[in-house]
């Protein structure tokens, strides 16, 4: 990404704007990161009625054959085979030495037809990996430009959402989605998925239409205090529920075993890029996992601040993610450190710009609906 | 001047307020700071009695988003801290220019306050600097 270039807009920028948001270039996009009411205003909407967020900027790449199903199983982690029409899943894509390319959600439209949803900043090195890989077995189409994609969260989400729609939401599970459906009069894909931690749905739709639907979207919601919600909540309420963030807690350089998805990685479900290092890696055991941990005194653990053993006090790792959790009622963060250390109860020391703040590991999400 | 920059206080381009009474000089961040900010969820406050040089790190804000070092305006002894933002941080977004404030100083040298800017110029910094 050239960060002298001008950054990429979604189709939903007039309308951020209308809305008064703070704009700022998030990975060469420029994005919303809260509205007047503000990140904890918004995220607290989330969690309580419904919060609304642009995601055109993520890319969607459509693979389509007869072997379309088995060049996404040779690029991801995760079982393709037990996905089936109208079913999606979550995985991670992996470079031979098990390093994450990206994380994914993977969409079964047809036996013959896949849709994988990747993140914004990766949409190019996806594309490029892909293709080389497995450019050859299936078309593969990245159809990011032209499409758009609006996340509606929330606990009202499906309430709001019903009149717009007769698509049946009531039996919509979560990871399944309906292709070919229509909402505010537009054709859409509706998915059962999200990045909150809360029930909710995932619009796809024509760029052109994302406007319409955006604008539909608020004023069905907004009778039950609905916002729109900037990329600043989305990191609050995405941590709370220890969804991982590619570039701070996945990269090239961590495994899914380190990150703590080995539940994605099925090493049965076929040969893909990066088993072998992968079945390696889990056998030798892990040196080092990725730790959530909930801080006991007062400071913000951000990314890239130092953690350090309380017993040693040798630095042991870095903060990948770290921020106030709202809904928690304390401040939280993600870290790699040693594996002895990643187990819930051990306590780290995480160096909150010179001062050394205590912090206890803890296991699962922080927030719980 | 409008009333996000009150016409009887001093400014720093760090985006601090000064408000002095006599040789006493409180002091705090800015509206325009705090909608940098946004929600405001830890301050860090001096000590009584820390000694400051001007431009020295008195403090921090911390928001959901960002930290943010706060400078000290003038030269003096911390003498007294408005120790409640521990506990309730919101008031540095509430009010800024009254609850919000962050620290009261001693000033050593008077002179420093020649160096700060009057709301007028305040504004006009914040004009040149709009993005």
């Amino acid at each position: 990404m050239n960060a002298a270039a001008e950054p990429r807009i979604t189709p939903l920028c007039q309308a951020h704007r209308r809305l008064g948001a703070k704009m700022i270039d998030f990975g060469g996009w420029l994005m919303p990161v809260s509205y007047p009411s503000g990140i904890l205003d918004e995220h607290k909407a989330t969690r309580t009625a419904v919060g609304m967020f642009d995601v055109c900027h993520m890319g969607e790449v459509h693979f389509r054959g007869a072997r379309a199903a088995e060049a996404v199983q040779r690029l991801v982690t995760n079982q393709v085979g037990k996905l089936y029409d109208g079913r999606a899943m979550y995985t991670v894509a992996c470079n031979p030495k098990g390093g994450i390319v990206d994380d994914l959600i993977v969409y079964r439209v047809k036996a013959d037809h896949f849709l994988i949803v990747v993140n914004a900043a990766n949409i190019e090195k996806d594309c490029q990996h892909f293709v080389q890989q497995v450019g050859s077995w299936c078309e593969i189409r990245n159809a990011s430009d032209e499409t758009g994609l609006i996340s509606f969260q929330g606990p009202q989400a499906q309430a709001c959402l019903a009149p717009l729609t007769r698509a049946p939401l009531a039996t919509l599970k979560p990871f399944h989605f309906l292709p070919d459906v229509q909402v505010a009069g537009r054709p859409v894909w509706i998915a059962r998925t999200g990045y909150t931690g809360e029930d909710g749905f995932e619009i796809f739709c024509a760029a052109p239409d994302a406007e319409h639907l955006w604008q539909s979207l608020l004023d069905a919601c907004a009778g039950v205090d609905g916002k729109p919600v900037g990329l600043g909540a989305r990191d609050t309420l995405r941590l709370e529920a220890r969804l991982s963030l590619y570039g701070n807690d996945l990269t090239d350089e961590t495994t899914p075993l380190e990150a703590g998805l080995g539940w994605v990685v099925k090493f049965d479900a076929g040969d893909f890029i990066g088993r072998e290092a992968l079945l390696r890696q889990r056998d030798a055991g892990l040196a080092r996992k990725l730790a959530g941990f909930v801080m006991l005194g007062r400071g913000i653990a951000r990314h890239g601040y130092p953690i350090h053993d309380p017993s040693t006090g040798a630095k042991i790792g870095d903060v990948t993610s770290g921020t106030v959790g709202p809904s928690v009622g304390k401040n939280i963060g993600l870290g790699y450190v040693p594996a002895p250390l990643a187990r819930a109860g051990a306590l780290l020391l995480v160096d909150c710009r010179g001062k050394k703040i205590e912090a206890e590991v803890v296991q699962g999400p922080f927030y719980r609906r | 001047m409008s009333e996000n920059v009150p016409n009887d206080l001093l400014y720093t381009e760090d985006h601090e307020w000064a408000r002095q009474e006599g040789s006493l000089v409180t002091i705090g961040i800015t509206q325009f700071a705090v909608d940098q900010l946004g929600d405001v969820t830890q301050v860090d406050l001096p000590n009584e009695g820390e000694v400051l040089k001007a431009h020295e790190v008195v403090g921090s804000v911390e928001s959901v988003k960002a930290v943010s070092d706060v400078y000290a305006p003038v030269s003096g002894k911390v003498v007294k801290v408005n120790s409640p933002l521990q506990d309730s941080p919101e008031y540095v977004n509430e009010e800024p220019y009254d609850g919000g404030w962050m620290a009261q100083i001693e000033i050593s040298n008077p002179d420093e306050l020649k160096g700060l800017m009057n709301a007028a110029s305040y504004e006009e910094f914040l004009k040149e600097h709009e993005d």
